[in-house]
């Protein structure tokens, strides 16, 4: 079972989407299909954390099997403690996907939930594929549905945002593609356990490393988005269906700036860090800023996510161990927290039939349900103690505070108060205040299908709040401390921040407390 | 003492002259009332026992028969197997999409089974005047095919621009097999490898190469000699230029890959950068000039003036496996661009009715099945991992990445990004959902043989995508014989031993 347990997921929603494109488009029959599929998908990553060793770091339930003789593309997957959970929360995500479509798709059911079948298996790879050429097809696979799904679904100009956003993504991607190239013509292997062997032991030349590692970092920050990169998040929020959108940003690109630039490359990646820092904390505060004058709501929370993902790359870009913690746990919170909220605006939008804040007012006596759970997701967002944004968010900034500089952690601080305004007034506008004339207009308050969505990730957000340690026990074991050391024993920086691999979680629990 | 009979060296061209001729003297001795549909399926069947025939030659031993001009070897049955899998499809897809009542259905039939021998016996010619003829056999079929809708206006117009621009095109081949042979003395391209890097005027050796460059890149459709393909592709009926766009390319490149690697390997440091400049030339005045094209062939005409260039980038890297390379990609290029002018011919119609982009809107509403296709071919050509597209980007650019052209590479993949734009745009505007008062115009349905030839196109595409072993192994093998020293002259029981890989 171990050792297939990947091969499932990443098989299981694809033969769904090829089931649900054979079967007719009656009733709701593809919507039942794609949800009993991303279900059995979720339980299948339930058994990922469920026999995970702790103990032990590296990368487990691994295959390896030749997939291409030459050039030499393996079958190569596996996880270890950063994509442990990423791989859950995949799988969490799909269903709640699912269901937030349920509503709100009712034309061309097929073709919907069999490209976003095949969106699921795109991510799942990405983030279990430990041969660059893998990873690189799972990575490039996942921009088709997500692009014809935003061009098929638009809400006013689908296909411009399409576009843009397929564009922005695939063209950055091209150097990627000559940058793995090139490493395999040097070394003869995708393979990512031996390249960063042989690039740590100095088989490449550093020269050329550096372009190498900066055409890796173009890719993953046009997709997380990084600040100035972020041309095509606002539209593509505005635009893309509700399930879709809520998988866009984010994880992909910040696991693939862990994985695969911090952990390739890092030294090159340390010496680039600064950069990252400052663009970082400018996109924490352009994107607070910018998300206080929205007047329409996805376009607010594509401003309000620029600002988060920008904290996170903050995390990653500290170089401390607690940072990389945090960031990674906190991708997790930013998920959960952005799709619960995805759904809620999903859900006021099919009410009232219109994404301007402005034209919402006193909606909290109609529908009580919604607002509750709006609220609650807010708060989370904002970082309010005992709720997940707390946590990832104290990590990430401790960690910048005494690893980077006070000075960035005062200013990143900033921006986490601003989007404490920014939320706040969102939920003042939308909820209360005088009634407005749409909610004098009859809107029934949440449905059965989207609590079933809301309710986990509600309860989710207050478990990972308390309890942390469950997940960080994981993600701890993720090879931090041994990066570290390399990247400041090459480069020659200042502090350095080098907890040995036993302290890692000592220092954790530390933090914690 | 030759154990293979020569007639065994040209067997699929045999076979396939057999057909075509087969083909004409039924249609002449039929009454002129009923449909000449049948007669393609005597071409199917030829084309099909073709293919047979040159994976049957795979078991006779590489050489060459009729005294040095006509080889066989895995090269030229991956070729030949290429080319015939082309026409195959071409065939099925006409039989379905020509209008019942147009006349001269036999001729047509038998024009695409005599232009696949001349493309055959183009990438098996070792001897240049042959390479000549078989050139001109597949020229002008392909001349008279592209100007087959007559009635219209056209039609006949682009038939003359090709065959104007390209009986120029084959003059210069022409001329420069005549310097060849003055700087040589011989015409017979294993002679020439042997001779031609210590011929006393090199001047002469050189313009030669020039010369032939112009005439193959011509046919090849790479910039600077692109000019004629948007309008002889706008004119030409659809399974024409299915055709045209692909087989006669990857017989082409057969001649070029033999022309550069196994006539004038030593002259590298002159065509390679030839080469180089006309691959960037090509994917960036394709890619640039097709993003404002508003007519779906124009645009994929556009398009196959970029793919000729990414393929040409696969000749940047040496040896094995640039070669390997270039005929993988032309493999790839071929199952994806017939797949994608297949499903032009349904939805645009024979007689081109619906030939702009506007005329997509909705097709994945109104047609799910020719809609998904359509964005899955597209999807191909963009590049995207999975499919055939992917691997041939992939396979051209290590080559060139593996060769230290990474500049090259980092153009091509670029170009590739813009390339992006302008598919998406017929992928999205299909993907839209149609004005409820546009007009629902017919499509032609999709038939048994138009399915069976949508299934060989997208069967390939996925295959070359998914597991493309086979299939390198094949270009890896074709790529060792092109590279095999030229057999020794006089001792033929020599010449078989020592040619195979």
């Amino acid at each position: 079972m171990n050792g297939s347990i990947l091969t499932l997921i990443l098989l299981v929603p694809l033969a769904g989407a090829v089931l649900v494109s054979l079967l007719p488009d009656r009733g709701k029959l593809p919507a039942w299909l794609a949800l009993l599929t991303t279900l059995v998908t979720f339980g299948l990553t339930l058994h990922l954390p469920a026999h995970f060793d702790v103990n032990q770091s590296g990368f487990q339930f691994a295959v390896n099997k030749q997939w291409i003789e030459s050039p030499a593309i393996y079958y190569h997957v596996g996880v270890d403690g950063l994509s442990l959970w990423l791989v859950v929360l995949v799988g969490l995500l799909g269903p709640v996907g699912v269901l937030a479509s349920w509503n709100a798709i009712n034309r061309r059911q097929k073709v919907f939930y069999s490209l976003f079948l095949v969106q699921q298996t795109a991510m799942y790879g990405v983030f279990v594929s430990l041969d660059l050429m893998l990873y690189y097809g799972f990575w490039e696979l996942s921009l088709v549905p997500m692009a014809i799904l935003i061009a098929m679904y638009g809400r006013k100009e689908g296909q411009k945002a399409a576009t843009k956003f397929f564009l922005f993504t695939f063209i950055p991607s091209a150097p990627l593609l000559v940058a793995i190239l090139w490493l395999y013509a040097r070394t003869g292997t995708f393979n990512f356990s031996e390249l960063r062997v042989l690039i740590a032991a100095g088989a490449v030349p550093a020269g050329a490393l550096f372009w190498v590692a900066l055409a890796f970092l173009l890719a993953f920050a046009v997709k997380v988005p990084v600040f100035p990169l972020h041309g095509w998040l606002a539209d593509t929020f505005g635009e893309a269906p509700v399930a879709m959108a809520m998988v866009v940003a984010g994880k992909l690109g910040l696991y693939s700036m862990l994985r695969f630039h911090v952990g390739l490359f890092p030294a090159q990646s340390h010496a680039i860090a600064p950069l990252l820092i400052a663009l970082a904390v400018i996109g924490v505060l352009y994107g607070a800023c910018l998300a206080l004058v929205q007047r329409d709501f996805w376009r607010f929370l594509a401003f309000a996510a620029l600002g988060h993902l920008s904290l996170i790359t903050l995390g990653i870009y500290g170089f401390t161990v607690t940072g990389w913690n945090g960031a990674t746990y906190q991708i997790l919170n930013n998920e959960l927290i952005d799709a619960a909220l995805f759904v809620l605006l999903g859900a006021l939008e099919i009410r009232y039939g219109t994404s301007q804040i402005p034209a919402y007012g006193g909606l909290a006596g109609r529908v009580p349900r919604l607002a509750t759970i709006f609220v609650f997701a807010a708060l989370a967002m904002i970082g309010l103690p005992l709720l997940n944004g707390f946590v990832g968010e104290f990590l990430i900034l401790s960690s910048t505070f005494s690893g980077v500089s006070h000075g960035w952690a005062v200013v990143a601080t900033l921006g986490v108060i601003l989007s404490a305004a920014y939320m706040l007034w969102m939920v003042q506008r939308v909820f209360y205040g005088p009634e407005s004339a749409l909610a004098a207009s009859a809107a029934a308050d949440l449905r059965a299908v989207e609590q079933f969505a809301l309710w986990p990730l509600a309860v989710l957000m207050l478990v990972m709040g308390v309890a942390p340690n469950l997940w960080l026990r994981a993600i701890a074991t993720a090879p931090g401390p041994t990066l570290i050391q390399r990247a400041q024993s090459i480069g020659s920086l200042g502090q350095p921040d080098v907890p040995s691999a036993a302290n890692n979680r000592a220092e954790l629990r530390e933090v914690l407390r | 003492m030759n154990p293979v009979p020569d007639i065994y060296r040209i067997l699929p061209e045999v076979i396939l002259s057999i057909t075509g001729v087969l083909v004409m003297l039924i249609d002449a001795s039929l009454a002129s009332g009923p449909s000449r549909r049948a007669l393609g399926w005597v071409a199917v069947f030829g084309t099909v026992f073709a293919i047979w025939a040159s994976i049957w030659q795979l078991s006779l031993p590489s050489g060459s028969g009729f005294s040095e001009t006509v080889e066989t070897s895995p090269f030229t049955v991956f070729f030949h197997v290429l080319i015939c899998g082309i026409v195959l499809v071409t065939l099925l897809l006409s039989l379905d999409s020509l209008p019942d009542d147009s006349h001269h259905q036999g001729e047509y039939y038998a024009l695409l089974v005599f232009g696949a021998v001349g493309m055959c016996l183009l990438t098996g010619a070792v001897e240049l005047l042959l390479v000549f003829v078989a050139l001109e056999i597949s020229s002008i079929s392909t001349y008279i095919l592209a100007g087959y809708r007559k009635q219209t206006g056209r039609g006949p117009e682009s038939a003359i621009k090709y065959f104007l621009l390209g009986s120029f095109a084959t003059a210069f081949l022409l001329y420069g097999i005549a310097l060849v042979f003055g700087a040589t003395g011989t015409t017979s391209v294993y002679e020439i490898a042997r001779t031609a890097a210590a011929a006393p005027n090199l001047v002469l050796v050189n313009a030669a190469l020039a010369m032939m460059l112009v005439g193959i890149l011509f046919k090849v459709s790479a910039a600077p000699f692109h000019v004629w393909t948007p309008d002889v592709y706008e004119g030409a009926p659809s399974p024409v230029v299915a055709l045209m766009s692909t087989a006669p390319k990857a017989a082409a490149f057969a001649f070029l890959l033999r022309i550069v690697y196994e006539m004038f390997p030593t002259l590298g440091f002159i065509w390679a950068p030839v080469l180089w400049i006309v691959a960037v030339l090509s994917m960036t005045v394709g890619n640039l000039a097709a993003l404002r094209q508003h007519n779906v062939k124009r645009m994929l005409a556009y398009s196959a003036i970029a793919h000729a260039g990414y393929l040409l980038v696969a000749f940047a890297g040496f040896g094995t496996t640039g070669i390997g390379a270039a005929m993988f990609y032309t493999a790839a290029y071929s199952a994806m661009n017939v797949g994608i002018f297949a499903v032009v011919t349904l939805v645009s119609g024979y007689g081109d009715e619906r030939p702009l982009v506007q005329d997509y809107r909705g097709l994945l509403y109104r047609s799910p099945l020719l809609g998904g296709l359509l964005i899955f071919f597209l999807v191909s050509l963009t590049g995207i991992p999975f499919t055939g597209g992917f691997f041939g980007k992939f396979y051209a650019f290590s080559a060139a990445v593996g060769a230290g052209r990474v500049v090259l590479a980092i153009i091509g993949l670029l170009n590739s990004g813009v390339a992006a734009a302008y598919y998406l745009r017929l992928a999205f505007v299909a993907a839209q959902r149609p004005e409820e008062s546009e007009a629902r115009f017919p499509m032609l349905p999709v038939g048994v043989a138009v399915g069976a030839a949508m299934l060989f196109a997208v069967g390939a595409t996925l295959i070359l995508g998914i597991s493309p072993g086979r299939i390198l192994h094949a270009t890896e093998t074709g790529a060792h014989t092109l590279q095999a020293p030229p057999p020794v002259p006089t001792q033929p029981e020599i010449t078989s031993s020592h040619a195979t890989p």
